[in-house]
């Protein structure tokens, strides 16, 4: 690893005084799990870092009859500790195997948003329940949705001097079934081959109602529509789905890297929808 | 930058650059060589400590996040001169070979210890895996965790 000296941060007492040292070119610094690494490696040379992980605007969880506010610094493990992990089975089963306990315990919500990861775990709940994002800046507050938020491979829509305040997550109507898998080579502090989180509405055994979301098969976080559309009216059963298996293989967009081939994501994505029917299906709970 | 926190039970306050690592402050500037560097980049568990009761990788804290923290190493764990039970669990199950995973995985199970003091096996296996090790296996560790736990509910 390069060395590179210890970088400069700055500790501002307020949302305010945060949101001035970003404009000046500071970067936003809260739990470190990812940028303290690409800084010390080199990859990343912000002028200064901002240390926004204890500000008291950031860090609070408010739960509300519409949904939940989480503060873009509160880390995976206050989520997890939270009401709201209760409330949410889809958020508590992707938060929880994101990294280790201690990774958990020191990275943040905004912290996976701002990352823009195609593999960020933390997104893919985001995603299913279609979470805004609440940014402050120089000129004023404004929200976006996560889809418009994140735009590409560590790619999002912050404009310069923009900071993540918090996240709103709407709750979605009825107690949907939630689903959350990830394979990769091993099974802690894993950077996802594929991801597959699938919230799904039944009536009987027949799906009503689809939300599935795909993590590192493509540039970003996936929301096969098409897919989710013609699930509707089937049975919650693995034989039933087959015939989307390719049609979902279709909708990826994978690359090839070190962890895993295109056509091997592309595989998995379509056998994770089998698991995630075979995991659901009625008949075996 | 000055900052202050506690270490070990002990109210310190240092001068240091706010980007300098934990794991550079604790090792090289205040002489506690017992947390240990692996790889560096939160993939191996090596230099976990923990922070306000929180597991938390050294490597990738900044000294300006433990600014007013409470901070406990594996030196922390006998200041008293006798081994914590964990320590001595660790001995006793063969938990321990080549050591240099031991000081990250004992403050890991501390922590588990302490937010949770009766884990089941498959517990303490999923809260250790962040934590690698080359020389064990791992199941003399997980022993070791469960043998302490029922030593520390017992006292």
């Amino acid at each position: 690893m390069r060395k590179t000296g210890p970088v400069e941060i700055v500790r501002p007492t307020d949302l305010a005084e945060a949101v001035r040292l970003v404009s000046e070119g500071g970067r936003p610094l809260a739990g470190g799990t990812d940028l303290f690494v690409r800084v010390r490696k080199g990859m990343e040379v912000p002028q200064f870092l901002v240390y926004v992980g204890e500000l008291p605007e950031l860090s609070s969880i408010e739960i509300g009859e519409e949904g939940a506010e989480v503060g873009a610094a509160v880390t995976h493990a206050e989520i997890l500790r939270s009401p709201l992990a209760e409330r949410l089975p889809i958020l508590q089963l992707a938060l929880a195997t994101i990294g280790a306990p201690a990774i958990r315990a020191m990275g943040t919500l905004g912290g996976n948003l701002a990352n823009a990861s195609p593999a960020g775990d933390g997104l893919i709940p985001l995603y299913l329940l279609s979470a805004r994002v609440r940014l402050v800046g120089p000129v004023g507050e404004r929200e976006l949705p996560v889809e418009e938020f994140v735009t590409g491979p560590g790619k999002t829509a912050l404009a310069p001097g923009e900071i993540i305040r918090s996240i709103f997550i709407p709750f979605p109507e009825a107690a949907p079934l939630a689903y959350f898998r990830k394979v990769g080579r091993r099974r802690a502090l894993v950077i996802a081959v594929a991801s597959l989180g699938a919230l799904i509405w039944l009536e009987g055994d027949v799906i009503r109602k689809a939300r599935l979301a795909l993590g590192s098969v493509a540039p970003t976080v996936l929301r096969p529509r098409e897919v989710e559309e013609a699930l509707v009216g089937r049975p919650l059963h693995p034989e039933a789905l087959r015939p989307l298996v390719e049609r979902l293989r279709a909708a990826t967009r994978p690359i090839s890297d070190i962890r895993a081939s295109a056509d091997y994501r592309r595989e998995v994505a379509g056998n994770l929808l089998l698991g995630m029917a075979a995991s659901l299906c009625p008949a075996s709970v | 930058m000055r900052i202050r926190f506690r270490l070990n039970g002990r109210d310190v306050e240092v001068d240091v650059p706010p980007g300098r690592r934990l794991l550079d402050l604790l090792r090289e500037d205040l002489g506690l060589t017992g947390t240990k560097e692996g790889c560096g980049e939160g993939e191996c568990g090596a230099c976990t400590v923990v922070v306000d009761g929180q597991p938390r990788l050294a490597c990738l804290t900044a000294a300006i996040q433990v600014d007013g923290k409470e901070v406990l190493t594996i030196e922390g764990l006998a200041q008293s001169g006798a081994l914590h039970p964990l320590q001595q669990a660790f001995i006793e199950a063969g938990g321990v070979q080549c050591g240099f995973c031991t000081p990250g995985i004992i403050m890991a199970a501390y922590a588990l210890l302490s937010q949770n003091p009766h884990p089941t096996r498959e517990e303490v296996r999923a809260w250790l895996s962040g934590n690698l090790c080359r020389c064990t296996g791992y199941e003399q560790i997980v022993e070791a965790v469960l043998l302490a736990a029922k030593r520390l509910s017992s006292m």
